[in-house]
């Protein structure tokens, strides 16, 4: 079926210039998103992998496969490498770096060397984190608590917290150039109610980045400093608080949540309208939405600590105010649900992961405000709904919004289409898979498993359901795995797409597919608003007989 | 190519940098003898340190207005990161302190 | 929020302006603003970085206040208070290399920027005096730390003020131990506040020497001189988290003990 054509004739970004320098020092915004893309993905497969041994060992009751050390090790580094070297960049760095330029009418980001130095600080990081891994790994739990990860673990605590600390630096300066792009950048006539949806949430998962990283940035120095220098400040036995260190600690890495949410919803913002052939429903909502997401979202980090020790008045005050974070989250569900309304639905690949998105972002997004509940967090903290909660949001909603952008921009980054037919299988499969993994953890959880065990033989009950989440754990796999293989496929294979496939709003899709190396021959001039879908003509691609 | 209406940089006076490095040094003085002075309590607030602070962030504030140009600058966005990264911080010491002034040390 | 930039010129700017205008930019006001934007972005940032150890003081000078107001008062007030005026004429002469810059005034960009070099480098040695001190009056953690008698010590010296006068025995060592401890932290935090800002000082001193060559060669005019701006923007904001951290280290209380 593929079209082998002449492919490319006209230079784009891919074919401006040849040769690995021509990649390793470029300053090509997109030229960077590819290369973060390629490693990210890597470091995908690391933290798959730990996942896959932790779903191993919890095949049976009993703790036959690993030790209890190297457990604790799978999942510590499985935490890790997800949250800080995949879902934190992922969107951001990859489809951000892309499209934001392009979405906004520039040439590039306002810091094109900024943003090279930024992919290298990741390398650097990512590379310090795989020498921590292979000289023997980390095993505090991702979440470094002291006083143990201070004091008494004997594994590579420090090289670990420096590698975070490094990319932290990445994520920053990502998140400056994003800051700084949608302020000085836009063209003329992109007024702030112009921009696409996408942008707003990405300037809100940047105002994240700049004022949060900055916090655990120091936390980890401090806890790498009592490690080496044996100071105390987090030791009980000489007057330290390690609730302290709660405290710092997740001040960033509750808002690091909405880092790795808000561009997926990003994603499905541009998703929506496009197959529903609709405006969005409560543009400024959508819009102020985000930010408020942003706020609120730094308000609220003690609930993650709520049985550690801190004072019921101020459970009190963060439960309160991790519901009221629950509403913005809420109101773009809502407005989602409003564009669908009456619109021209079609269940396209990157439709369907922002349909599964919608579904499986609003249970794990209701599990949290359960989790809120101090009465009832009592008895599920530390065990699997704790999990099955962050996974829901974070696969079931940031993944899927990664793996559903990526589909729909893809003619666009490549100027190749995947073959759709094998995206809604994958699609479904991932959905599938997902659920399978992750729906028994609830369960679980609600039963009283606690999480972190390497053995659950005083319990066998829980067997089943164990079973049963790492049959899940392998369709997901499938479903991981199948996209890469079509989407490497479509490269060579795939049908070449038109600058607009879709029939989308938005500058990007006015480029060619690929872009050139500057986005645009002449600065656009903006003069309609964001999703006037009811000008666009349908797409020709969302049928399978293409 | 003289294009001077790009040129909206105000050229502060040295009359006027000196005058806040006077007042710097002065600031600075004060402080330090303040702190040698016993300034009583009120319900718990020790007045030493609220003098010591408020010098303080007058001095941070001249900094900030004058020889970093904020007062002189058209851009708004300069204040609302200030204010916002300032606001930011608060948020991080007053919510901690809400949980360790609510409950007994150790 | 600011406008956009109305502009009919085509992207590919045509280059017979200066060469420091980068492509991706309209024109040398919009570089301008985002290379100031973005300073002042990274700047927030840092007061964040700080902070986090603001944090991390705050709570343990409320748990410990007695004993941070001793190890306070052993830091040399006199030497901080030189020190901080030492800091505060280098953000003045940083100023006024901006304002030679703004005015073309090669020469004079230069003299304050070497005087800037000057005191930002007595400023980082009058720092090292101190914490030889230190290390002489065994008040750095870990490092043979002490303040049980000895040179260093703060138990004795303060006794009234501690609390100490009605101890005896077991209850006395316990609060000796337990003073031991609290300084410590004290110091923990004093080392990696002044620290932190010892490393952004040597980092400021780094990118002035650079930036004081470029003055020297003349790279900057009234109409350009960016670099310089930001930087001293830098400089500025390394100052006023000392503003800060002086009284918060120094003068916890220096009230005299009746």
């Amino acid at each position: 079926m593929a079209t082998v054509a002449v492919p490319m004739e006209q230079k784009n970004y891919l074919n401006a210039e040849y040769g690995i320098r021509s990649w390793l020092f470029t300053t090509d915004h997109k030229r960077i998103a590819l290369l973060y893309l390629i490693s990210i993905t890597a470091m995908f497969f690391i933290g798959g992998f730990f996942a896959l041994m932790i779903r191993l060992e919890l095949l049976t009751p009993a703790g036959d496969l690993l030790l209890p050390d190297t457990y604790n090790k799978m999942f510590s580094m499985h935490g890790q490498v997800m949250v800080f070297f995949f879902l934190i960049p992922s969107i951001p760095a990859v489809l951000g770096n892309f499209l934001i330029p392009m979405m906004v009418g520039a040439k590039d980001l306002a810091f094109p060397r900024i943003n090279l130095l930024s992919w290298y600080i990741y390398i650097a990081a990512a590379g310090l984190y795989i020498w921590c891994i292979a000289t023997g790994g980390v095993d505090t739990g991702w979440t470094f608590y002291v006083p143990y990860s201070s004091l008494f673990s004997n594994s590579h605590v420090i090289e670990a917290g420096l590698a975070i600390f490094i990319a932290g630096f990445s994520s920053i300066l990502t998140g400056l150039n994003f800051v700084v792009t949608v302020h000085r950048m836009r063209a003329p006539g992109m007024t702030w109610s112009r921009l696409p949806l996408f942008v707003w949430s990405h300037y809100a998962t940047s105002i994240i980045m700049l004022l949060g990283t900055p916090v655990i940035a120091i936390t980890l120095v401090l806890v790498v400093l009592e490690r080496t220098l044996n100071l105390g400040i987090f030791d009980p036995t000489r007057g330290g608080d390690p609730v302290l260190f709660q405290h710092l600690f997740w001040f960033y890495s509750h808002p690091a949540v909405y880092i790795m949410i808000l561009p997926s919803m990003a994603v499905v913002s541009e998703i929506i309208p496009c197959f529903s052939r609709k405006r969005i429903f409560g543009y400024n909502f959508v819009a102020m939405s985000s930010i408020a997401i942003a706020v609120i979202g730094f308000l609220v980090w003690a609930h993650h600590m709520f049985v550690a020790g801190i004072s019921l008045y101020s459970a009190l005050v963060f439960s309160f105010l991790t519901f009221l974070v629950a509403v913005p989250s809420a109101i773009k569900v809502f407005n989602w649900t409003a564009t669908m309304y009456k619109g021209s639905i079609s269940f396209s690949t990157p439709m369907l992961y922002a349909l599964g998105f919608i579904g499986l972002f609003t249970i794990g997004g209701l599990t949290g405000v359960f989790l809120a509940t101090l009465g009832l967090d009592v008895h599920v903290h530390d065990t699997y709904f704790v999990i099955a909660h962050f996974h829901y949001v974070m696969v079931g909603g940031a993944v899927l919004g990664f793996l559903g952008g990526m589909h729909f921009w893809w003619p666009k980054i490549t100027g190749r289409m995947y073959p759709e037919a094998w995206g809604r299988v994958a699609a479904i499969i991932v959905f599938i898979g997902f659920n399978l993994t992750f729906f028994p953890q609830f369960v679980l959880g609600y039963l009283g498993m606690p999480r972190r065990y390497w053995d659950y033989s005083h319990m066998p009950e829980w067997q089943a359901l164990n079973v049963l989440s790492t049959a899940g754990a392998t369709i997901l796999a499938v479903g991981y795995l199948l996209p890469m293989v079509y989407m490497l496929w479509s490269l060579r294979y795939g049908k070449i797409a038109d600058n607009n496939p879709w029939q989308a709003t938005g500058l990007e899709w006015t480029t060619s597919s690929p872009p050139t190396t500057f986005n645009f021959d002449e600065t656009p001039v903006v003069t309609s608003e964001a999703y006037e879908y009811e000008k666009m003509p349908l797409p020709q691609e969302v049928t399978l007989e293409r | 190519m003289a294009d001077h209406t790009e040129h909206s940089e105000h050229v502060v006076s040295a009359g006027l940098y000196w005058l806040i490095w006077f007042l710097l040094i002065v600031g600075t003085i004060i402080t330090a003898l303040v702190a040698t002075v016993d300034l009583g309590t009120y319900h718990g607030i020790d007045f030493n340190t609220v003098v010591a602070l408020v010098i303080a962030t007058c001095k941070a504030s001249v900094v900030v207005l004058i020889f970093m140009h904020v007062k002189y600058t058209s851009e708004r966005m300069t204040k609302a990161i200030l204010l916002s990264a300032i606001f930011w911080l608060l948020l991080l010491l007053v919510l901690s302190m809400s949980d360790y002034s609510t409950r007994m040390h150790g | 929020m600011s406008d956009s930039h109305a502009t009919e010129t085509p992207l590919a700017v045509e280059h017979e302006h200066r060469p420091e205008l980068r492509h991706h930019f309209a024109d040398e006001q919009q570089q301008r603003n985002a290379a100031s934007l973005g300073m002042w972005w990274f700047l927030g940032t840092e007061i964040m970085f700080f902070g986090g150890m603001f944090c991390a003081y705050l709570v343990y000078r409320h748990w410990y206040f007695p004993e941070f107001a001793v190890a306070s008062r052993s830091l040399s007030l006199p030497i901080g208070t030189f020190n901080t005026t030492v800091l505060i004429c280098s953000s003045l002469t940083v100023a006024m290399s901006v304002r030679a810059a703004q005015l073309g005034n090669r020469k004079m960009q230069v003299r304050m920027l070497l005087l800037t070099l000057v005191f930002g480098l007595s400023f980082i040695g009058i720092k090292g005096v101190e914490w030889r001190e230190k290390y002489k009056e065994h008040h750095i953690p870990t490092f043979h730390y002490n303040v049980v008698g000895g040179d260093g010590d703060l138990v004795y010296k303060n006794a009234k003020f501690l609390g100490l006068d009605n101890l005896h025995g077991e209850a006395l060592e316990q609060r000796k131990a337990e003073i031991q401890r609290s300084t410590q932290i004290f110091y923990s935090l004093y080392f990696a506040l002044t620290g932190m800002h010892a490393i952004h000082m040597i980092i400021g001193v780094g990118i002035f020497i650079v930036i004081t060559w470029m003055a020297h060669k003349g790279r900057f005019t009234p109409e350009y001189h960016t670099p310089l701006e930001i930087a001293g923007l830098y400089w500025h904001f390394v100052d006023i988290v000392w503003i800060y951290l002086f009284p918060l280290l120094y003068l916890i209380d220096r009230k005299p003990i009746s």
